[in-house]
């Protein structure tokens, strides 16, 4: 077990800079995930924690040893890859056995370290077979396996769902979740999928051109966005920004009027699709539904508010149909501030 | 030859159920063309090589060995020199595939795993040294290797023949660890190999059937290769080169057995690395 402290971390390719000094600490036996669309540097921060990728400057400490100059096979980790990489010449034993046989362990503690790790994955039963006899998912399970086995201090995983089925991925989750609790390992988990980041980490820390946006538990990063991109990018519907005038601490789009901070010029209004209810009597923000979309369990409005576009979550049984006005009711309290001009959120009054 | 064949038949039976029976037609033609089109000289060389003396001239030719007899590849194999030449032979052709791998891989590894300058023109150089004229060489070759003590043995001629062979090694194995992922040995190195174990326990078992495909490119090469051979050589010949002097005042029955003895070796190394040829190709084998 080990804490892992990413000190000011800056990669260049050539004249790009992939990763602007990026700080982080991941502490002991915490399963941290990095968010973010592609080409953000989650996997190039992954990659140069794990010593496959050299930085450019600054430090990464591992249970308060230094290792931004040692070598992947000396850190003391292990690592799951986005495509497996499951030693296809190898079968499923040799493969999970790989770590500890390269640690030199004895044959008896080998085998049991081995039994242990499939029986936690539920591969026991083909231990014999060759990789290309298996499907996405048990591969899956086996390079899972192949890193718990040695008993790592620290696990990174690079996007293993992402070459599953959206089915087996749920399920997959959910497993993992459980296998990884129990192993209380350091785990650092790159994804650009919102629900997996949300449902398994215990904090996310939100990546966004080669930046952390912000670090912080699922529900604060949901309920709390630090700027424009994390409000938007996490959430479905993503969070709506509605531009509005502040004068004199208030805010009033259409007859409605929300108490604003007048830190700033230009300010947007954020605010979640299901933080907005229907009012019983048309008060309120004024809300124009262009589509209405049952989606079982809400109704999902398009339209705009004050012309600017917007979603809404209504329940499945409000009666709404599209080219109507309808009126919003907002709570003040949980809508967020966001500054037009720097992207970021307003301090909470 | 006869092998592939075999083996594609069941595929070919399956899918003609659903084929048109003209393109059916069509593919066993071609395949039947395709088969003679190696088969028949073999055969033919075959045939004047255990027909005897005589079944060389006989007009017209019988397609069944009439008189199957083994004296003229006996013969020819007690010519003084034919032994040794062959003897030579093998051990140019094993010294060429040994330092052809051994040289070509490292190269093809660099260029398949690393970027670094000019890498292109690397890769064009690698391959230009085959548009150089050996004629051009051969004169100033024949001097220094009698000058480095290399004249006339099998160990100098596997190294021009290692020339020869070597473009091709390092640009089939280039494409070959280019074709296995990276990740394969960043899981190695993360899990406790350094860069010399990994490449070992996990990139070398999943290359080998393409270095096997290497390694009969260069045996090959250096089997067939005569003109070097010839010139660096005088009495350490090579088979090639051996049979070039020797042949042409040969009565044709014997030149039938040398031709057939030069066959053989290459059409029993493929075969016995065919199923490494097929991996490279896609084909599964099993």
């Amino acid at each position: 077990m080990a804490d892992i402290v990413i000190d000011r971390v800056v990669k260049e390719f050539g004249s790009f800079r992939a990763l602007q000094e990026v700080s982080l600490t991941v502490n002991d036996g915490e399963f941290v995930a990095l968010l973010g669309p592609s080409g953000c540097g989650k996997t190039t921060l992954l990659r140069i924690i794990a010593g496959l990728e050299t930085q450019t400057s600054g430090r990464v400490v591992i249970g308060g040893q230094d290792v931004s100059h040692l070598s992947p096979r000396k850190r003391g980790l292990a690592m799951v890859f986005q495509n497996y990489a499951v030693f296809p010449h190898m079968t499923v034993f040799e493969n999970v056995a790989f770590g500890l046989r390269m640690q030199k362990a004895a044959a008896a503690d080998v085998k049991r370290k081995v039994e242990r790790a499939a029986a936690l994955l539920h591969i026991e039963s083909y231990l014999d077979r060759y990789p290309a006899k298996l499907s996405g998912g048990q591969r899956q399970r086996v390079a899972v396996a192949r890193a718990l086995a040695v008993e790592p201090a620290v696990l990174l995983m690079d996007e293993p769902l992402s070459n599953l089925d959206a089915l087996l991925r749920l399920e997959m989750r959910t497993e993992l979740k459980a296998v990884l609790r129990e192993a209380g390992t350091t785990t650092i988990y790159v994804t650009h999928d919102q629900t997996e980041a949300m449902g398994l980490a215990d904090r996310i820390a939100v990546m966004y051109g080669g930046k952390i946006d912000q670090i912080g538990s699922p529900l604060e990063i949901y309920a709390t966005p630090a700027t424009r991109f994390v409000g938007g990018f996490i959430g479905s519907p993503p969070m709506n920004f509605i531009k509005v005038r502040c004068s004199q601490g208030t805010a009033r789009i259409g007859d409605a009027a929300l108490p604003c901070p007048v830190t700033a010029e230009s300010l947007e209004l954020g605010l979640r699709g299901e933080d907005a209810s229907l009012s019983a009597d048309g008060s309120g923000l004024p809300f124009d539904v262009r589509v209405v979309e049952p989606m079982g369990s809400h109704l999902l409005l398009t339209g705009a508010i004050d012309g600017q576009l917007a979603r809404i979550v209504a329940p499945p049984t409000a009666e709404v149909t599209a080219g109507e006005r309808v009126g919003l009711t907002v709570d003040p309290a949980r809508v967020t501030w966001i500054d037009s001009t720097t992207g970021r959120a307003l301090a909470r009054a | 030859m006869t092998a592939s064949a075999v083996a594609t038949k069941p595929a070919a039976t399956n899918r003609g159920m659903a084929l048109p029976s003209a393109r059916r037609l069509l593919l066993w033609t071609g395949l039947a063309v395709l088969i003679a089109w190696v088969l028949v000289p073999i055969y033919l060389v075959a045939l004047g090589a255990f027909g005897g003396r005589l079944g060389v001239f006989r007009w017209p030719k019988s397609i069944w060995p009439s008189d199957l007899s083994f004296a003229a590849m006996s013969q020819f194999l007690a010519i003084e020199g034919v032994f040794n030449a062959l003897v030579n032979s093998l051990i140019a052709a094993g010294l060429t595939v040994v330092f052809s791998i051994a040289l070509g891989a490292p190269a093809g590894y660099a260029l398949a795993r690393y970027s670094f300058r000019g890498q292109n023109a690397y890769r064009l150089l690698v391959l230009l040294t085959r548009a150089f004229p050996l004629a051009i060489l051969a004169l100033p070759l024949t001097v220094s290797f009698i000058r480095l003590g290399l004249y006339d043995t099998p160990f100098g001629v596997s190294l021009i023949h290692t020339v020869l062979a070597l473009p091709f090694a390092a640009l089939v194995t280039q494409s070959l660890f280019m074709g296995i992922p990276r990740e394969y040995e960043e899981a190695a190195w993360v899990f406790g190999c350094t860069r010399f174990q990994a490449f070992v326990k996990v990139i070398l078992p999943l290359a080998l059937p393409g270095l096997a495909a290497t390694a009969i490119f260069a045996f090959v090469i250096s089997w067939n290769e005569v003109f070097a051979a010839s010139i660096l050589t005088v009495r350490e010949r090579t088979l090639t080169a051996y049979l070039l002097r020797i042949l042409a005042e040969s009565p044709l029955h014997y030149r039938f057995a040398g031709g057939f003895i030069l066959i053989i070796p290459s059409v029993l190394f493929i075969f016995a690395v065919r199923r490494y040829l097929f991996a490279v190709w896609g084909i599964a084998s099993k």
